[in-house]
Formats: structure tokens, sequence, C-alpha cells
């Protein structure tokens, strides 16, 4: 809980000031609708005790139509993507009574992990269609096939499962409602952050519905990385291999030689 | 308490990996065992990857081993020319079963590998160590003796050439089995996570007829050499060694093995061979019925080039 409050403050008391400036800009002209995001941190760092952590953002409409917003006919959807990796999904199959992994499939830039807040259910927005077109939501977005030859029955398939083992591992999360509208221009969204969260550049994105028409879309950044300690560690491991190594095994000596004498038999 | 594993990049139970070092260090000071063969399969059951379980099984067995050896040196009983001569071997043996791990991980097949050779090596060591043991309780309580193997007998290993002498072990026999010994139990630690004891102690008594007081000893001093450079390559080609896994093990497991020999003073050594076979036949088991049970997912995803 105290890793969410301070990273609450952290992006609130920034945006804060922002909006200040912004707000009055925005209301003298008289330009179509569009949509901002702040982070005020550039960073989250993952801790021995990380567990994972519910991110909360700001953002605002610009130049929203009064009457719309009081019929409460803009919708925003926030996403929070983690970095993209080359995935494979294999399927195990019975060979002479074994489960091996038989089959697989290959697929290019599958963002680690998806977390989606939006203002309300996703079918009271908009048209299945315009999701598809957008890539927008766990269910919706685009996984590309390696091998674009494959057979289509295949990769979907694949494409099914590589969703679905994702949710289950709570990578890919949608929080419906977790987009509130604070004032008729300034919104909240609260995105989860999974406990094994990917270490990389994450990205913030936001989209505007306006009558269930998408409208405008905005992005921001966010560095998430592990700190102190096990930000040393990882780094050693994979910049120093053969000096980790060297001292895994001089400290697994350590201990040994430490136990023989610390329970020493007379 | 939770802790962040920072190579297995998960979050895990302080307690239960404490807890589940002390158990396996418990049971390899009870039984004379390095452990590996035990918290390897432990640490899959507990999610941790099986490519980062392997790496640093490998790590924690260093730490045990090296009390062991230590303790067997200043007794003399620790043979160095034929632990080197099993070492020159092992690392060879250790170099292939790291390239074939690699491999078999990017071809999506190392953990089903790591099954098969768990439930075979396990399943068949358990089996002769209970049929010996329970030969021995029947034949002990039968009031007449087993009569003991002559040391001067000779069988088709002991006709090789290439034949070097070793003193602490009183032996004159060829290098070719003694390094094949090794290679084979290199192999086997790079891609198990473990020492190798379970079938380096058999192997030196039945096949060399090394002196047994020497066996355990030597067989640990190779372990200590065949797992560090294990954990070695495994370090800088597979990144797959995560320190603080393997240090929660060793604290553990360092404190379990004390109580662990003191239990196992309390035992004679046919029935602690008898309560080892069982256990080894268990891990066997459980690990076969995950091969032969459909899996709750059949689906996986890994990220090519990594576990």
């Amino acid at each position: 809980m105290s890793a969410r409050a301070s990273l609450l403050l952290r992006l609130l008391v920034p945006v804060v000031g922002w909006l200040a400036c912004v707000a009055p800009a925005a209301a003298q002209l008289a330009n179509p609708e569009g949509i901002q995001i702040g982070l005020s941190t550039e960073h989250v760092e993952i801790t021995a005790g990380f567990s994972g952590a519910d991110l909360t953002i700001f953002g605002s409409l610009e130049n929203p139509d009064p009457e719309v917003a009081r019929q409460g006919r803009y919708d925003v959807i926030v996403v929070l993507e983690g970095p993209a990796r080359r995935i494979v999904v294999r399927r195990k199959d019975r060979v002479m009574g074994i489960w091996i992994n038989l089959r697989s499939e290959e697929f290019e830039n599958v963002p680690f992990s998806y977390s989606v807040a939006t203002t309300r259910p996703f079918q009271d927005i908009t048209e299945p269609v315009s999701y598809r077109q957008l890539s927008l939501g766990a269910g919706n977005i685009y996984l590309q096939p390696a091998d674009m030859t494959g057979n289509p029955v295949t990769i979907a398939e694949f494409t099914k499962a590589l969703r679905e083992r994702k949710v289950a591992a709570g990578l890919y999360s949608e929080n419906v409602g977790g987009v509130r509208f604070l004032s008729q221009n300034l919104f909240r969204a609260t995105v989860r952050l999974a406990p094994d969260a990917p270490v990389g550049t994450h990205k913030a994105r936001a989209f505007l519905f306006k009558n269930g028409v998408f409208v405008k879309e905005s992005s921001a950044q966010l560095e998430i990385r592990k700190a102190g300690f096990e930000q040393a560690v990882f780094r050693l491991a994979h910049n120093h291999g053969l000096f980790y190594g060297a001292l895994s095994v001089a400290l697994a000596m350590g201990v040994g030689w430490l136990g023989s004498i610390v329970f020493r038999k007379d | 308490m939770g802790i962040y594993l920072p190579i297995a990049e998960i979050s895990v139970n302080v307690f239960v990996l404490l807890a589940m070092g002390a158990a396996v260090g418990f049971l390899s000071g009870l039984f004379g065992v390095g452990g590996g063969f035990l918290i390897t399969p432990l640490l899959i059951f507990y999610n941790i990857p099986p490519a980062i379980a392997v790496a640093t099984g490998a790590n924690q067995v260093i730490g045990s081993s090296f009390s062991g050896a230590m303790s067997h040196m200043k007794r003399g009983t620790l043979d160095f020319k034929l632990g080197f001569m099993l070492l020159a071997g092992g690392i060879v043996g250790s170099t292939a079963g790291v390239y074939v791990f690699s491999l078999l991980r990017s071809l999506g097949q190392l953990d089903l590998f790591i099954s098969i050779l768990y439930v075979v090596l396990l399943g068949s060591v358990g089996g002769l160590m209970l049929v010996e043991s329970l030969n021995t309780l029947r034949v002990s309580r039968g009031g007449t003796p087993k009569p003991l193997k002559k040391s001067g007998q000779h069988n088709w290993i002991h006709r090789l050439p290439l034949k070097m002498r070793f003193r602490t072990s009183k032996l004159f026999v060829s290098v070719i089995p003694v390094l094949a010994i090794g290679a084979i139990i290199g192999f086997l630690s790079s891609i198990m996570g473990v020492g190798g004891g379970f079938i380096m102690v058999p192997a030196l008594i039945y096949l060399l007829r090394v002196p047994t007081n020497v066996v355990v000893g030597t067989s640990l001093f190779q372990i200590i050499f065949t797992s560090a450079y294990t954990t070695l390559v495994h370090a800088s080609t597979n990144f797959t060694v995560d320190i603080v896994l393997a240090m929660l093990l060793m604290i553990g497991g360092v404190a379990g093995a004390q109580y662990g020999v003191k239990a196992g003073q309390k035992l004679r050594g046919e029935q602690l061979r008898a309560l080892l076979a069982l256990l080894v036949l268990a891990v066997a088991a459980r690990l076969a019925v995950d091969l032969f049970i459909r899996p709750n997912n059949l689906y996986s995803l890994s990220i090519p080039g990594m576990g």
C-alpha cells in the first residue's frame, strides 16, 4: 500500500501544476477535442518486496464539448503496455503416453504485459470493429505471427492460447470502471502493474471516444527497472557472467566452510 | 515474507525456501548425499523455471560438498590424484552438458529431458538401492553374514590399457574408466543440477573397487569442482544462476545438515539406505506422474533464447 500511495503522490503533484497552465489556454481555442496524459515519474523501481502495484495516471480532455460531457458521452480507455518481445507458444501433445511439446508458433512484438482501464464496459463504448482497428483491449491486440504463411487455423488457435496464458498469468488485465472523470475535463485511470511486470520501457496510451467514435490518442513512456540490490545483481549477472559465476561459487564455498566451522563436531 | 529473486524475476516466500533448504540439508546430512537431486525437483514444483532451478541447484551443491570434503581431507580419506582425473573427465562432460542444455532449451524440450533423466536415473538408482538394502536387512536378520568382496578381484575394467597408480586408494587401474565416469557425472551435473554423488559413489565402489572410506571424500572433492565449473558455465552462457535463491537454500541447508548427521548416527547403515531408496523412488514417481498426466494447460509461453 505504501508503494502505491507514494507512487500516486509523485504522479499527482506535478500534473496538477501542469493542468493549471494548460486549462486556460485550452478554453481560449475552439479546436476539436484532444486528450493529454501526464506521468510525473519517468520510472518505477522494483525492489525486493515488489508484489505488483496499482499505477495511477492522470489526464485531461482538451476543448471538451460541455453538452457531450454533461451527457457522459465521452469515454476514455487507458492502456499500459509492456515492452514487446518475441514469444514462442508451444502445445503439448501425447506421444507414447508422455506429454511432449510438439507444435509451436512464434509471434513477434508481443507486449509482455498489457493492462487496460476503461470508463465503462467495452461493449458500451464503441463497436467491436473499432477495437480491432485500434488493436485495443487484451482480446483485440494484434499478435503478429513470425511466419505469416502458416495455416490460418493453427495461427488462430495459438493466438487464442497466447492471450489466455497471458490473462491467466495476470499479465494481460482489464479494469472496467478504472477510469474516472474527476471533473468535466480531468480524469484519473488506475492500471495494474503485475508482480512479474518486465523491466524495460512501458508505454501508457489514452484513447478518447466521443459518442462511440474514436477521436484521439495520446501517449507517455514509463521506465520500469529493478532498484538497488536487485538491479546490481541482474546487471552483474548479464554483463559480467563469468565474474558473477565465480562470485556465486566463492559464496557457496564460504557458506560451506562457515557451516563446517560453526557446527563442528568435537 | 516475500523476496524478489533478481534472476528468476519472481517473488517467492523466504521461509518456504529456507525450510526447503533445511529439509534437504537434513536429508543430505542423514544420508550423506549432496541433495541436488532433491533440491532441483523441489524448486521446479515451487514454480521456479527449470533452467534456473538446475543452474542454481548446481551452485547450492558446492556449499554442502565443500564442508563435507573439508572434513574428509582432515581425516586423510580423500584421493587427490583420483579426484583430479575424475575432474578432467568431468570438465569435458560438463561443457557438453551445458551445450546440450542450451540446445534443448531453444527446442523447447529442456523440461521434458530433465524430467525423463530424473525419472530414469532416480528410478533405477533408487530401485537398485532398495533391493540391495532389503537383501542386507533380510540376511542380517537371518544371522548369516554376507561374504565380503575380495579387494583382489578383477573385472574387465581392470584389463584396459593406460594404467595409473592411485596410492591413497591402493589402486592400479586404467584412466579410461576414470575419465569416463567423470565425464558422465559432469554431463549429468550440468543438465540435472545435481552433484552426481548418488551415481559416483556406486560407480567408484563397484566398477573401480575404490575402498569405501575413500569414496565419499573423493566424490565430494570432485563434485565441488564439477558443480563450480557447471555454475560458471551456466552463469556465463545461460544467465540462469540466481545467487539470492542459492544463498537462501544454502543457509537452510547448512543448518539442516547438522541435525541430519545427528539423526543418522542413530540408524543402521542398511536402514538408512532403504529409507534413502524410498525417498529417491518417491521423487522419481512424482516426476513420472507429471509426464503421464494430462497437463492443466497444453500451451506454454517462452521467450526464444530464455527460459
